[in-house]
């Protein structure tokens, strides 16, 4: 497979509708490597569906997303091994053990030696000590440490990430706040769906507001979330 | 693609094998089917003429049915599918390995099955195991290439297991006919092998037709 690598995300008037249901309409939006990007919004407002669109899982009704100059229609499969999801639900199988699992995504990633690389991941994610221990096994907050190593495991140029604080105690909440300064240390492109607004203060470089499937308002740095985020709310009902 | 098949095979494999979810309950079902058609056609000791074929049939049938209800709706539950889906490979060979995986279950359900049916039935079923073994692989392949293909795309719907039996069984009745005659020939005094190659031939020609279009299918299918 030819490396492929891109830049920037764009999305341009992207919109998607189920049935008669409109999930987005019209969004668009642009943002660059090294450089963390939220979705923020009530439930229902189209949050996980823009992620769902921006992994190629779901094509949008009207408008383009482009990685750089690609498109997941052109460049699919080969476009993918430079994405990493970390979904709502974790995307782990519960009979495998955390090894197993990321070494099974690691050899669907194509790494050359999978046990490395799912050995380098269970250090990353401070659970080297249960690495044999099926997932089942585990609290919601250590599967979503494993969920998260299994979005990276591929060292993915744009890292989508659905609620990730979900289920974390404040110990992993600050250890997964510091990795996704460093991936966008390292250049990566990752934008986060929360609904946790406090958590995200400080952490992202541009916030995206939606409601509705629209997007109500997009704020560079913003600061101060929970009041920008009333404020704008408010004006969009 | 080869690469991806074999990693979806070799993890659906180690799943059953800590579970044994799918084979407990396909064996299960598969075997009741042949005891309740045993009780009902066998009277003192004496099996209709050819029921053994048909009755080892509709066990594999109805046995991998379930079995196939089960294999995407696990990858649903944890959403694993979608994990799938983003792997930067080929999706069809997501279907190859979750077919082989299929069909490996059936094949050990199978193995159980034929003795059962041989002895239930006073049927000379192990008299041509070479023949038996292809007639009962291709048509495997044949029956599991069509129903993995509706069980991914039915993941998402509400009344899938309904619908996969609804939409299964009318697409693989070529594939059950050919199975049910060629093992009846199998089962004849005077086995006519000219008759069982026929019938083997029209099985791998159907197992082509029906994997390459699901290969064809897949992709599109679970796009959205």
């Amino acid at each position: 497979m030819i490396p492929l690598d891109f830049e920037d995300l764009t999305a341009d008037e992207v919109s998607r509708h189920f049935g008669r249901r409109r999930a987005l309409s019209r969004i668009s939006f642009q943002t660059r490597k090294g450089s963390i990007l939220g979705l923020l919004g009530p439930n229902g407002a189209g949050k996980s569906t823009m992620l769902a669109v921006l992994a190629t899982l779901l094509r949008p009704s009207s408008g383009a997303v482009r990685y750089g100059t690609h498109t997941a229609a052109a460049s699919g499969a080969t476009l993918r091994s430079r994405i990493g999801i970390l979904g709502h639900d974790l995307f782990l199988y519960p009979e495998l053990t955390a090894r197993e699992n990321l070494a099974f995504f690691a050899g669907l990633y194509g790494a050359a030696d999978p046990q490395k690389a799912a050995d380098a991941a269970l250090e990353h994610s401070g659970l080297a000590d249960r690495a044999d221990d099926p997932v089942a096994s585990f609290s919601r907050g250590m599967r979503q440490r494993v969920a998260l190593e299994r979005a990276l495991i591929h060292g993915p140029r744009l890292v989508l990430l659905d609620e990730p604080f979900t289920g974390l105690d404040d110990a992993s909440t600050a250890a997964l706040v510091a990795r996704l300064q460093g991936l966008r240390e390292s250049d990566a492109i990752v934008v986060l769906a929360t609904h946790d607004l406090d958590l995200a203060e400080g952490l992202l470089d541009t916030a995206l507001f939606l409601r509705d499937g629209r997007l109500a308002e997009a704020v560079a740095r913003p600061d101060s979330l929970r009041s920008t985020y009333r404020t704008i709310m408010r004006r969009s009902t | 693609m080869i690469r991806t098949a074999w990693l979806v095979l070799k993890k659906d494999l180690t799943v059953e094998v800590r579970s044994l979810e799918i084979a407990y309950t396909t064996l299960f079902f598969a075997i009741s089917c042949v005891l309740f058609f045993a009780f009902a056609l066998v009277k003192e000791g004496k099996a209709p003429e050819d029921g053994a074929a048909g009755i080892l049939w509709i066990a594999i049938a109805f046995g991998g049915t379930l079995a196939l209800g089960r294999t995407f709706e696990r990858e649903r539950q944890s959403e694993t599918l979608r994990a799938l889906l983003m792997a930067p490979a080929a999706r069809p060979a997501i279907y190859v390995g979750k077919l082989l995986g299929i069909v490996a279950l059936l094949v050990a359900a199978e193995i159980v099955l034929v003795p059962l049916v041989a002895f239930l039935f006073q049927a000379p079923l192990l008299s041509h195991p070479f023949w038996l073994s292809a007639v009962l692989l291709t048509g495997t392949i044949g029956f599991a290439a069509v129903g993995t293909l509706f069980s991914a795309m039915l993941v998402r719907a509400r009344s899938r297991d309904v619908l996969l039996p609804v939409l299964l069984y009318p697409i693989t009745v070529p594939v059950i006919i050919a199975g049910v005659r060629a093992t009846a020939a199998l089962l004849q005094p005077d086995v006519e092998l000219a008759l069982v190659r026929f019938w083997v031939a029209l099985l791998i020609a159907l197992d082509a037709v029906f994997v390459t279009l699901a290969l064809w299918t897949f992709e599109p299918l679970m796009t959205d």
